[in-house]
């Protein structure tokens, strides 16, 4: 074909993207395909697609929205985790005098891939959809401020993820670590299309985390159940309305740095060039200004998850709520002032260092006055040791650990010394994994049963958790030690033998890990193999203390068919206190909105302007940006979006559930 | 407390096997104090860590459902004596740590030159720092020791008990300047000058490495790190001058071409100006230095007519210094306008980038 | 509100656990707060662009300053398109609450020109400098003076598109409660450019003349 016209219709993308010479890509390219075509096959043999569709995709409910975020978020952990593995197989065989099995540029893009996946789709939907699922049930809601817009974001994430995975088959990803620090990652140093997948892969995810973090806020501030003061909102609703304020205080931050890199990249600006001027610390800044919030983003929902899960399995009211609730809000205060603690070592003045790595230190006063509220809810309670309390009680060990090296790596001397290390990975991983993974599984256990109406397997839950406890210690105390002997991070090839040993321990530890989350996904399938003798119809299967147990499992589409009135902290727990007598009669018709599949396309316009834009295809940015902006407003001419309930469908499902409860009895 | 600390030390090595954990038996003193920085957060923190975890085993195993004899008091939330401690305590502990934090960041800055060689032992009035400077290229390390006129490449040589002065910059992206013997690390960025001062109190080979990922060579981009005696110092620099050898700013930009792995190398005679060319970005002769450029700014600029003066600011925007086809292409436009006599145009700056956006190294190969 | 009791413990006052007799939650009764917040963070994505714009307003690189470039006459008059479109929007606003439908619309009509009056003089301005030679490529200054400048313009632009779709909604529906929610909103959207607009005035132009 005429080059030039080739390159009016493709941009850059040529036949040479696609990475064709890298076996490892082709199989797991023939995996995924194979994988892929099954699950749609099995979709159309059970033709499930009408349902999906219209049940699921095009859903505006919250408990389905949420639910839809925690599957992308396993979807994508398998992905991270089979980079997670590569690497430490690499480090594992590259450490012995070997050059490993991958070449550079398959090896850095995969810890870039790693880290990115990790945090934006892995670790973000995890918290989001958990927020999605439990929020508006904890405030007696029935759906949260904007469904349509949580649909949006909810497939904005997803654009994002799919982007991302693309970048896997057609062309690369970026080569330069998770936050793409330039000059590296100006177009001087990688021209290739790997970093505009980075860009455009968050952008798009950006703006639907941005959006959802606007609608939760409005969501706790204005649709609490009458009597729900804020010092009687639960806590875990408490660090959701707080990590949502981080949210929308952080993201646009993130927006705004990458477009002033994509400016750079696209345009040749000038904003973080060696060449005229740019200032290239001045995106490092400006990056982690976004990113140490977004660290306690991460955090303060599986704070809340552990919270919840240790005043229901102790079986007592949360010990100090007022200062677990105050510590949340020192945290997220304190969050934007440590972000230079992630580059002591780039020259600032010692009393510049000093002063953030004081104040680092100072958000670890209310994180262990949040640590010793926990302890102090088990003092004289009655715990059970279902899988929910035991994700607790091994983040409590592990996490402590992670908060003393968190506070060494505070000290800016000796930041000198670890900064940059495995030191450095092992500590993230251990306040990650041990924090917020432990806190998303603890979740997950606990909340399922309210999701779908049953219980998941214990064995497979306890069988997943040890793997998963005993493989993170494992795969990072050998990272703990490797950095005390100066062993840094994003190494391909280690050509130091002695080290051999700590790699192997390490990669074993990856392994166990990977029993672990395939335990996870046996677990789930089990269960519902198994849901009839799982099943939970009283909807409140650990004897729990906030509203969302007062529903039935699953609960209707409404939530509740009466408003729920708040008296106390622990609101389900007092009702049950007072011999709460469900109503059977008197309902009213409910108004819901409509579902729609107005976000959806709009999420897959976004996919298509992103691609294009990342290969350079100007036809087709114009044509699908131009095409979401007229969906956009076509949409804002729908002004029939909700729909009322009628009393007796209400009646009908509240008797059903009053049956299925006087069964049980 | 410094038994404590050589108990501790002790009990770590042993875990670690032998004297490989560098970071907390290193060689040198800067290291050694920011050893004992980190060390002393880890007994401060360990005051409320072992409580925790201990605590945590304790009532979860005492008040186990199965324990019918604990107590329970299902309605017991709220205690102010607890609250006052478990507020305090950790606030006593980070003010304890704070005030290690100020002092020891103050003390230890490497942009500080430092007062002692060993604990106990100021630096001497007349001894002479030694002074090198560092450039990370892509990807190895150059060293340059103005006060002999010498330059090493992938290794380095110092004297012991002698204070070292490390001036060190980037000639592309970003890296990090890292000796666990000797101290910690600091980053190397183009266009900037960062310092680390620090001193070597044993001998022997130490390893220097590039701690801040910067491409697909930095696994390889590592160097021997020699601290000598006095004596064997001046006789490897005597060494290195007998080597042969010049880097002259050709030489230097032969050698920023990126290459991995390459094995070390010495200079027995050095360009003087060269390092302060390298921070300033203008080693190449048709380049504005950016100190220079600085001074301009400060005055304002050169105004409208300083438009079209874009060729010598042009450092690596179109692609990575000295790499391949992409470089040959600025050359030819350099030269062309070389030879008609005029400055690069807006119209070529235009062509650049937008021959820029359009480069993917697969097109590159083809207009190679 | 009529309230539906249950069983309590007998001689307590039985406290009260659900709402039998709901009140209507207005659909988009959260819109204003939820608006208020993503125009404050909005706000963040400017207050990120201005903080370039310290940090690299003086990197000329050894190119034209801000007063080889800036030309306050036209800045002035484009400013002042952009005070009296928050104006006519205000008078718009109040022809809303008082249910005129036509007389909305003409207020509307004379704001968007005014805003496309400032977009275009903007316009004009990017043209002349970019002619001249200083691009935003040609340094740093100029980086982040055209980003600050062209998002704020962008966002002017963004208004005015969704200023005509209201003006399309409003004529076919009338003002109906949806369509003043959404006129209130873009209300807030449009002042808060004026605030932003202020701020790229005082610190962008004037002080930049002053360096």
């Amino acid at each position: 074909m005429n080059p030039t016209l080739q390159k009016e219709i493709f941009g850059r993308l040529t036949l040479d993207a696609i990475p064709y010479h890298e076996p490892i890509l082709i199989v797991t390219f023939l995996g995924v395909a194979v994988g892929g075509l099954a699950v749609l096959g099995a979709i159309t043999y059970l033709r499930a697609w009408g349902y999906l569709w219209k049940d699921w995709f095009t859903s505006v409910d919250h408990k389905k929205i949420g639910v839809m975020y925690i599957v992308l978020a396993v979807v994508m952990l398998l992905r991270g985790f089979a980079d997670a593995l590569m690497m430490r197989m690499q480090q594992a065989l590259a450490s012995d005098g070997g050059q490993g099995y991958l070449p550079a540029h398959h090896y850095d893009q995969i810890f870039t891939a790693h880290g990115v996946i990790m945090i934006f789709f892995v670790a973000m939907p995890f918290v989001t959809g958990l927020i999605n699922l439990v929020m508006p049930l904890q405030i007696g809601a029935r759906d949260v401020s904007f469904p349509f817009l949580n649909s949006f974001s909810f497939w904005m994430t997803v654009a994002g993820a799919v982007l991302t995975m693309i970048s896997l088959f057609v062309g690369e990803y970026a080569r330069t670590g998770w936050l793409a620090y330039p000059p590296l990652s100006e177009a001087a140093y990688s021209a290739d299309a790997g970093v505009d997948y980075y860009i455009w892969g968050l952008q798009i995810a950006g703006i639907g985390t941005l959006l959802s973090g606007i609608n939760m806020i409005c969501t706790i501030v204005k649709l609490r159940a009458p009597g729900m003061t804020l010092m009687r909102m639960p806590v875990f609703t408490w660090t959701a309305l707080c990590t949502n304020i981080l949210i929308v205080a952080a993201f646009p931050v993130l927006t705004a740095v990458l477009a002033l890199l994509s400016l750079d990249r696209y345009l040749g600006f000038n904003f973080f060039s060696n060449d005229f001027g740019g200032n290239p610390m001045m995106y490092v800044n400006l990056i982690w200004i976004w990113g140490h919030p977004e660290v306690y983003i991460l955090i303060l929902p599986a704070f809340g998850v552990f919270s919840e899960v240790t005043a229901t399995f102790a079986g007592k009211s949360l010990f100090g709520y007022t200062s677990m609730v105050y510590a949340t809000l020192v945290i997220t205060i304190l969050s934007y002032l440590v972000w230079l603690h992630h580059f002591f070592t780039m020259g600032s003045g010692s009393s510049v260092n000093s002063f953030f790595g004081i104040t680092t230190m100072i958000i670890s006063i209310p994180t262990g006055a949040k640590m010793f509220n926990w302890l102090f809810t088990m003092y004289r309670g009655r715990i059970r040791f279902e899988v929910p309390m035991m994700w607790t009680i091994a983040f409590m060990l592990t996490f402590v650990l992670g908060g003393m090296t968190g506070v060494m790596l505070a000290v800016p001397p000796a930041d000198f010394v670890l900064h940059n290390s495995l030191f450095l990975i092992a500590h993230f991983h251990n306040v990650i994994i041990g924090g917020v993974l432990f806190g998303m599984f603890a979740g997950v256990n606990y909340w399922f049963p309210k999701a779908f109406g049953f219980k998941l397997d214990p064995f497979w839950g306890k069988m997943s958790f040890w793997f998963w406890v005993s493989g993170f210690y494992f795969a990072f105390m050998p990272l703990y030690v490797l950095g005390f002997m100066g062993v840094t991070r994003r190494l391909r090839v280690i050509d130091d033998p002695s080290l051999h040993i700590w790699f192997l321990i390490a990669a074993f530890g990856a392994v166990l890990i990977f029993i672990g989350i395939a335990s996870f996904l046996v677990q789930i399938a089990v269960s519902f193999k198994n849901r009839e003798a799982l099943a939970d119809t009283t909807g409140d299967p650990w004897n729990g203390r906030t509203l969302e147990w007062s529903t039935s499992s699953p609960p209707p589409a409404y939530n509740f068919a009466f408003t729920p009135v708040v008296h106390e902290i622990d609101a389900w727990w007092d009702m049950k206190q007072h011999g709460y007598v469900r109503p059977l009669t008197g309902f009213k018709p409910i108004h819901m909105p409509k579902n729609t599949a107005a976000g959806l396309i709009l999420a897959a316009f976004a996919t298509i302007f992103g691609f294009a834009m990342i290969w350079h295809i100007w036809w087709l940015a114009i044509g699908s940006f131009a095409a979401a902006i007229a969906t956009g407003i076509a949409h804002t001419f729908n002004y029939h979006r909700d729909f009322y309930i009628p009393a007796d469908d209400v009646a009908r499902t509240e008797s059903e559930r009053t049956q299925a409860l006087s069964a049980k009895a | 407390m410094r038994r404590l600390r050589s108990i501790a030390l002790l009990s770590c090595l042993t875990l670690l096997g032998g004297c490989k954990a560098i970071v907390l038996n290193p060689a040198g003193d800067v290291a050694i104090q920011q050893r004992d920085a980190l060390l002393d957060s880890v007994w401060l923190m360990l005051l409320v860590i072992v409580p925790v975890m201990t605590l945590t085993v304790l009532f979860a195993w005492h008040y186990r459902k199965s324990n019918e004899a604990a107590r329970y008091e299902p309605d017991w939330d709220h205690s102010t004596q607890l609250e006052l401690i478990i507020w305090g305590a950790p606030l006593l502990i980070i003010i304890a740590l704070g005030a290690v934090t100020w002092m020891s960041t103050h003390l230890l800055d490497p942009f500080r030159p430092i007062d002692r060689i060993a604990e106990g032992k100021p630096v001497p009035e007349s001894a002479k720092t030694i002074e090198i400077d560092v450039v990370a290229l892509d990807w190895k390390w150059l060293f340059i020791y103005p006060q002999y006129g010498i330059a090493t490449l992938n290794q380095a040589a110092v004297p012991i008990n002698k204070e070292v002065a490390f001036r060190i910059t980037s000639s592309s992206v970003m890296n990090a300047f890292y000796i666990p013997a000797m101290a910690g690390m600091i980053y190397a960025m183009p266009g900037m000058e960062t310092q680390l001062h620090a001193v070597m109190n044993e001998t022997g080979v130490f390893r220097g490495l590039s701690a801040n990922y910067s491409g697909s060579g930095f696994a390889g981009m590592h160097f021997a790190f020699t601290s000598l005696s006095a004596a064997d110092f001046d006789k490897w620099v005597a060494q290195v001058k007998a080597g042969g050898g010049a880097l002259d700013r050709n030489a230097y930009l032969a050698l920023e071409q990126p290459s991995e792995n390459v094995p070390p190398k010495t200079f027995g005679t050095v360009d003087p100006t060269l390092f302060r060319l390298a921070v300033n970005q203008c080693v190449d002769s048709g380049k504005m230095c950016l100190d220079e450029m600085m001074a301009i700014d400060a005055k304002g600029g050169l105004g409208l007519a300083g438009i079209n003066n874009v060729m010598p600011l042009v450092y690596d925007k179109y692609a990575r210094r000295g790499a391949g086809p992409t470089r040959a292409y600025v050359a030819a436009l350099c030269q062309r306008n070389a030879a008609t006599g005029t400055a690069a145009t807006t119209a070529d700056l235009a062509r650049q980038i937008s021959a820029s956006v359009h480069l993917s190294p697969l097109q590159a190969t083809d207009a190679e | 509100m009529t309230v539906l009791t249950d069983t309590a413990a007998p001689g307590t006052p039985a406290p009260v656990f659900y709402v039998a007799d709901e009140h209507e939650h207005p659909e988009g009764s959260s819109t204003y707060l939820g608006f208020w917040i993503y125009v404050m963070s909005d706000c963040l994505i400017f207050a990120c662009l201005f903080a370039a714009f310290g940090v690299l307003g003086g990197n000329y690189a050894a190119g034209p300053a801000p007063k080889d470039v800036f030309e306050l006459p036209i800045v002035a008059v484009n400013t002042a398109m952009l005070l009296l479109s928050s104006i006519t929007y205000g008078f718009a606003m109040l022809a809303m609450d008082r249910n005129k439908v036509g007389s909305t619309l003409g207020w509307l009509v004379v704001t968007a020109l005014f805003g496309a009056a400032f977009v275009g003089i903007e316009l004009h301005e990017f043209a002349g400098l970019i002619h001249e030679g200083a691009t935003p490529q040609r340094s740093a200054f100029l980086s982040s003076f055209f980003t600050l400048v062209g998002t704020h313009g962008l966002h002017v632009t963004s208004g005015l598109v969704w200023m005509v779709v209201l003006m399309v909604q409003v004529a076919t529906k009338g003002l109906i409660q949806a369509n003043k929610r959404r006129l209130l909103c873009l209300s807030m959207f449009w002042h808060f450019l004026d605030v932003v607009w202020i701020g790229v005035f005082t610190f962008v132009y004037l002080l930049g003349m002053l360096r």
